[in-house]
């Protein structure tokens, strides 16, 4: 084994290679592993947060569903309620319309009746003028005798 | 013999010891004759090194430029993977920054298994494509060296152990001060008193050496004896002679070369990750107080 200047030569290309290692090699490859290792960390605690925000968002489901439920329960009493008010007043007003139609039926057939005694009224007094003359048989001034008929009229009431 | 040596065998097959002693010579810019020379190169060290430093710059430079915070791909997970290692080691062992010494023994992590990795590559088949551009271009194949594990070329693991003993001097400069650092290499580690300050200089200097030294001579021995056997498994597969002795040989060879690279597999990755840990204990070393 001989040594020569080989052994210089070999010296100097191991510090210009470290050299362009440190320089050019190990800076950009520690940079990406750092930059990775964060990357991986905020990864993992976005995914742990969106699991808690799951986990809360499923909660509010849950809540709202309650809510809903409960409101829609709360609305069908209501609506229940409102209707049987609407159904008895729409009673309370048949009723009242029924009553007064009844009554206006019977103050019509009232009137009507009234009508008819009268015009009965009348006609029983001209007969009973017709057979009064008939058994007088004489005609009978109806001028001259109408106090006489209108007393007659008045006690056929 | 391998395949590229049938020029050469045509002329006489290479013996056992000629075969590895080829294969253990370096492509020089010059004949080195003494065991240090300073003006020598060896070129095909410097090549595959730089050229598996810059593969292993571009692939993780590929890598940081498309990292994003998003979806990681297959590729660069698997880059992140490694950083990511890099980075749980260094922050167990470095106190203080970390912005040069992490990427620092990420680089010496990647880069020294390619270089390992290198050793798993059929042995002649670099070397052989070697020879034939050299013969090509007009010289001697026989002459053709090539080694194309740099880690198992002592100059580059002690240069690369040296480089880690340059930054532990400057981060003991840097942390302890100057003052601070001559403090502990006088009373460090027996104590302070002017009878032991050279003891304790002398202890220091003695770890700082022993530190180097066993940094850059663990990788290549582990590297140098893997690529060793794979050239004894090679001559194993090389001494099929139509035989039965030979074929039994050649089997063994097969059976061997499998085994040994399998093995070699866990080496070539313990003998990076080794280097970087040491890497960081030394450097680490450096930011504390005895």
């Amino acid at each position: 084994m001989n040594l020569n200047a080989t052994l210089f030569a070999q010296l100097v290309v191991f510090l210009i290679l470290a050299w362009f290692t440190m320089k050019f090699v190990w800076p950009p490859i520690m940079k990406a592993l750092d930059d990775r290792a964060k990357k991986i960390a905020d990864g993992l605690a976005a995914a742990d947060k969106a699991k808690t925000d799951l986990a809360l968002a499923e909660k509010k489901v849950v809540d709202e569903l309650r809510k809903a439920r409960e409101s829609a329960g709360e609305f069908r009493t209501a609506a229940e309620k409102q209707g049987a008010t609407i159904v008895d007043e729409a009673r309370a007003e048949a009723a009242r319309i029924i009553a007064a139609a009844r009554e206006a039926a019977e103050k019509e057939a009232g009137a009507a009746a009234q009508r008819a005694k009268e015009a009965l009224r009348d006609q029983v007094a001209q007969l009973a003028v017709a057979g009064a003359s008939q058994i007088l048989r004489r005609e009978i001034n109806p001028q001259v005798h109408a106090d006489l008929l209108a007393n007659l009229k008045q006690e056929l009431k | 013999m391998a395949t590229g040596h049938e020029a050469a065998a045509a002329e006489h097959a290479p013996t056992a010891s000629e075969y590895i002693v080829h294969h253990l010579t370096h492509l020089k810019s010059a004949q080195q004759t003494s065991l240090v020379d300073w003006s020598v190169f060896h070129v095909d060290t410097l090549f595959w090194s730089v050229s598996l430093g810059l593969l292993a710059i571009f692939l993780f430079s590929r890598a940081a430029s498309k990292a994003t915070a998003g979806v990681p791909g297959r590729f660069q997970a698997a880059v992140e993977i490694i950083v990511e290692m890099v980075d749980s080691q260094a922050k167990s062992i470095i106190h203080g920054d970390r912005s040069f010494i992490a990427p620092l023994a990420l680089t010496v992590f990647v880069w020294i298994f390619f270089m390992n990795a290198m050793d798993l590559l059929p042995l002649d088949l670099l070397p052989n494509v070697w020879g034939w551009i050299y013969g090509a271009a007009g010289h001697d194949p026989h002459h053709a060296y090539m080694r194309v594990v740099p880690t198992a070329d002592l100059n580059a693991t002690l240069g690369m152990s040296l480089g880690v003993l340059i930054l532990c001097l400057y981060y003991s400069v840097k942390i302890k001060g100057i003052g601070g650092w001559m403090h502990e290499l006088f009373t460090a580690p027996f104590g302070s008193h002017p009878v032991l300050y050279p003891i304790n200089f002398a202890m220091q200097l003695i770890e700082f050496v022993a530190k180097t030294v066993s940094h850059g001579m663990r990788l290549f021995g582990n590297m140098y004896a893997g690529e060793l056997i794979f050239m004894l498994i090679a001559l194993m597969g090389a001494a099929w002679a139509g035989t039965l002795g030979s074929g039994l040989l050649w089997i063994g060879g097969v059976l061997a070369g499998a085994i040994w690279a399998i093995f070699h597999i866990l080496i070539i990755t313990l003998q990076a990750f080794i280097f970087m840990m040491l890497t960081l204990v030394y450097i680490g070393q450096a930011h504390e107080s005895h």
